[in-house]
C-alpha cells in the first residue's frame, strides 16, 4: 500500500522583500501560514507547486512543506517551518515583529 | 592600509553598475531567478530563511574608521540596526531588501569595500591573523601578501568557476591565530637559516563534512615565487579536483586521494611553466602594496596612567587581564573588544557600537580596526596610557565584557535562526551557555576554554577545532547536538573527538556544565588549561560524566 500522503503547503520567499510567503487557495500569496491552502492530495500538490513556480515575479524558490491541519489553519510539522513562520530566536525580528506591531495598533 | 587606485575604484563602480541593472532586470521580469541567482551570489547576495542576506568582505579583517562607519550606515539605513561579524572576517546583514542592495554596494564602494567573491566557487576573502602588524610574535606583517593575493584573485578568469570554493589564510606570527591549518591553502611567513624571509605553504586543510588538518606542501617558497607558486597549486587542483561530487571537490580530498607527494610533484611541474609568465610585475606591485601597510609612528612615553588604573580599579584590571595582548612596540597593547556580552548574539554589533568603535579607533588607536575570525573587534595599536579612557568609553557602549578566551567567548554561526542550510540553531545555545556560566560566576576560574558551535555539518562555526565543539543536527525532526572534545585551532591544530550520542536542545547546556565540572575535578592545578587536562586524561572521565547510565550498563 502506498504511504499516506503528508499534507503540504506551498511556500517560497518574496522576490522583493525576501520574506516567507505561502500560496492560498485563491491563488494569491499570504505572509500567514494559517491563511495558506492545506493540500491533501499528492497530484494536486504538484500542480499547485507548478502554479507557484509560474509566478517568478513574486515567489522565489517555491517548494512543498509538510503541514498539518490546526484550529486556525495549517500548522508546521517541522521546526524549520516553525522558525520560518515566526522569525529568529535571538531578536523579535521577522514575522513575529510584524505581529507585535499589529497587536500594538489595537 | 591599502588604498584603492583609480583602476580599483573604476572596476568596483563598473561591477556595481552592472549589478544595479541586473537587479532592475530581475524586478521587471527580464531575468528569471535561474539567471539572476548566480549573478546575485557573485555579489554576495544570498536568500536565507527569513530574508535576503548580504555578505560583505572585510579583506584580511582590516578596517579604517570610515569603513567601520560605512558598515554602521548600512546597518542603520538599510537593515535592522546591526551587523553580524563572521568567522571568515566578513560582515553579514540579515535583512536587506532586494531593491536597496545596489545602494548598499555603492555606499560600500565609497570606502573601498565590496561583496565580490564572498560566494560561489571562487577564491574567497583572504583572511589573516587579526593581530597582523601589531603582534609581538610576528616576523612580518602578512597583510601585504593577503592584499597581493586579493588583487591577483579578484576576477581572475581561470578561477571564477572552479570545482568548489577556495579559502586562503595568511599569518606572519609564530602563534597561529588565523586557523591556518583549516584552510584550503595557507601562507605562513618564516625565516630560513640564512635569515631570509620566505613562505611556508600549507594545503588541504578544511572543516565541514570531512575535516582535515592542513599539511606543509613547501617549507620555504622564496618571496618572488609566492604568487606563481600559489597559482600553480590552485591550477593543479582546479584541473584534477573532482567535479562529480561536491562533497569531494575541495582540495583537502584531492590531497587525501592523490597524496601530498603527488600534489607536490604536479605543483613543481606546473610551477616550471607558470613561473616564467610572471615577469616581475607582481613584485613591483607587491612593493607598492607594502608601502600602504607601513606601521604607524608609535608614540613614546611611560605607562603610569595604565599602571595606576590597573592597581586601583578591579573592573579595569579584570578587563585588562583578559582582553589585552602583547604588542611589538614598547608601551603599547593590542585590545580585543568582545562582542560576546553574556546572553548577546556572538559577533553582532549595533550601528551605534560600530560608530563608537570607529571614533575610539580614530581618537586613540592610530585609526586602525580589525575583525577577528573569533567574531570580535580588535584595536591593534593602543598606547597603554589610553586604556583607562578607552575602557570607560567601551563600558558606556556596552562593549567592555572581560571574557576573551573564556568560556563565554563563543564562536557561533547563524544556524537555523537565519541560515537556509542549517539543521539546528546555534545562537541560542551560545547565549544560554554564556548566561549560565555568568550566573555560576565560574568562568574566570575555568580559564581558557573555547567553545565553537555550528548549526550544520558545513562547520562555519569551526566546531571541529573548538576545545568543546558543538554541532547542531536534525535527528528525526528534532534539534540534536553532538559534542566533540579536544579540538584545537592553533599551530597545534587538532580535530576534536566525538563524545558519543548527541543531546537534545534542553540537555546541551547541562552537558557542557558536566564537561566543565569534570575538567575542574581532573585538572592538576588551576594553571592546567582545559585542553591540557583533556590531553592528559583523555576522553574517559568526560564520557563517564556525560553518559552515566550507559556506563553502568557496560559495567
Ligand atoms: S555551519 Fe551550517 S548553519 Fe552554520 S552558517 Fe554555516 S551553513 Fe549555515
Amino acid at each position: 500500500m502506498a504511504r499516506a500522503f503528508t499534507p503540504k503547503v506551498v511556500t517560497a520567499n518574496d522576490l522583493l522583500e525576501g520574506d516567507v510567503i505561502y500560496l492560498t487557495a485563491a491563488n494569491t500569496w499570504t505572509r500567514e501560514l494559517h491563511a495558506a491552502e492545506l493540500i491533501t492530495d499528492e497530484a494536486e500538490a504538484q500542480l499547485r507547486l507548478l502554479e507557484a513556480q509560474s509566478q517568478p515575479q513574486i515567489a522565489v524558490g517555491a517548494y512543498l512543506a509538510d503541514a498539518k491541519p490546526g484550529e486556525q489553519g495549517p500548522e508546521p510539522t517541522h521546526f524549520r517551518e516553525e522558525f520560518r513562520r515566526t522569525g529568529p530566536s535571538n531578536y523579535a525580528h521577522g514575522k513575529q515583529e510584524a505581529k507585535l506591531e499589529a497587536t500594538a495598533d489595537v | 592600509m591599502y588604498k584603492y587606485n583609480d583602476f580599483d575604484s573604476a572596476f568596483l563602480a563598473e561591477r556595481n553598475r552592472q549589478f544595479r541593472t541586473q537587479v532592475e532586470r530581475r524586478i521587471d521580469g527580464a531575468l528569471t531567478e535561474d539567471e539572476f541567482k548566480p549573478l546575485r551570489l557573485m555579489n554576495g547576495l544570498y536568500l536565507q530563511l527569513h530574508a535576503y542576506m548580504l555578505r560583505v568582505a572585510i579583506p584580511y579583517g582590516t578596517l579604517n574608521p570610515n569603513q567601520m562607519r560605512a558598515l554602521a550606515l548600512l546597518a542603520a539605513k538599510w537593515d535592522k540596526g546591526y551587523g553580524h561579524f563572521t568567522t571568515r572576517q566578513n560582515i553579514q546583514y540579515n535583512w536587506p531588501k532586494l531593491k536597496d542592495v545596489p545602494d548598499m554596494l555603492d555606499a560600500l564602494a565609497e570606502v573601498s569595500l565590496h561583496a565580490i567573491q564572498t560566494s560561489g566557487n571562487t577564491i574567497r576573502n583572504v583572511t589573516a591573523d587579526h593581530f597582523a602588524g601589531a603582534a609581538a610574535d610576528e616576523i612580518e606583517d602578512p597583510r601585504p601578501i593577503a592584499e597581493l593575493i586579493r588583487q591577483w584573485s579578484t576576477d581572475h578568469p581561470e578561477f571564477q568557476f572552479m570545482g568548489r570554493k577556495f579559502k586562503i589564510a595568511v599569518s606572519g606570527a609564530s602563534n597561529d591565530r588565523a586557523v591556518l591549518k583549516a584552510h584550503d591553502l595557507a601562507v605562513q611567513i618564516v625565516k630560513n637559516d640564512e635569515g631570509e624571509v620566505g613562505y611556508q605553504v600549507l594545503v588541504g586543510g578544511g572543516l565541514g563534512r570531512t575535516p582535515m588538518i592542513g599539511k606543509v606542501l613547501n617549507e620555504f617558497v622564496a618571496a618572488d615565487d609566492l604568487l606563481p607558486y600559489i597559482e600553480s597549486v590552485i591550477s593543479v587542483w582546479n584541473q584534477l579536483g573532482r567535479r562529480d561530487n561536491k562533497y569531494k571537490a575541495r582540495i583537502k580530498i584531492t590531497v587525501h586521494e592523490l597524496g601530498l607527494e603527488k600534489i607536490r610533484e604536479l605543483t613543481e611541474e606546473r610551477f616550471a611553466q607558470v613561473r616564467p609568465t610572471f615577469g616581475g610585475a607582481d613584485q613591483a606591485l607587491f612593493q607598492d602594496i607594502q608601502r600602504h601597510f607601513a606601521a604607524p609612528e608609535f608614540r613614546d612615553g611611560g605607562t603610569e596612567g595604565f599602571d595606576a588604573a590597573y592597581d586601583s580599579d578591579p573592573v579595569f584590571r579584570a578587563w585588562a587581564d583578559t582582553n589585552l595582548a602583547a604588542h611589538k612596540a614598547p608601551g603599547h597593547a593590542i585590545v580585543t573588544i568582545s562582542t560576546k556580552k553574556h546572553g548577546a548574539t556572538p559577533g553582532d554589533a549595533t550601528a551605534e557600537q560600530m560608530r563608537e568603535m570607529a571614533d575610539i579607533a580614530e581618537e586613540f588607536a592610530y585609526g586602525e580596526l580589525r575583525i577577528s575570525h573569533e567574531q570580535n573587534v580588535i584595536l591593534p595599536h593602543v598606547h597603554k596610557n589610553d586604556l583607562p579612557a578607552i575602557h570607560a568609553r567601551l563600558k558606556a557602549a556596552d562593549l567592555a565584557t572581560a571574557n576573551i578566551g573564556l568560556i563565554s567567548d563563543i564562536i557561533a554561526c547563524p544556524g537555523m535562526d537565519y541560515c537556509a542550510l542549517a539543521t539546528a540553531r546555534s545562537i541560542p545555545v551560545a547565549q544560554e551557555i554564556a548566561t549560565r556560566f555568568e550566573d555560576l560566576k565560574m568562568e574566570h576560574d575555568v580559564g581558557h576554554l573555547q567553545i565553537k558551535i555550528s548549526g550544520c555539518i558545513n562547520a562555519c562555526g569551526h566546531h571541529h577545532v573548538g576545545h568543546i565543539g558543538i554541532l547542531g543536527l536534525d535527528r528525526a525532526g528534532v534539534e540534536n547536538y553532538q559534542i566533540t572534545l579536544g579540538g584545537d585551532a592553533t599551530e597545534t591544530a587538532a580535530i576534536g573527538t566525538r563524545t558519543g550520542p548527541g543531546f537534545a536542545y534542553d540537555e546541551i547546556v547541562p552537558a557542557v556544565e558536566r564537561i566543565v565540572a569534570t575538567y575542574l575535578e581532573q585538572r592538576e592545578s588551576a594553571e592546567e588549561e582545559f585542553l591540557q587536562t583533556y590531553r592528559r586524561v583523555g576522553m574517559e572521565p568526560f564520557k563517564a560524566a556525560l553518559y552515566p547510565a550507559s556506563e553502568k550498563k557496560v559495567a
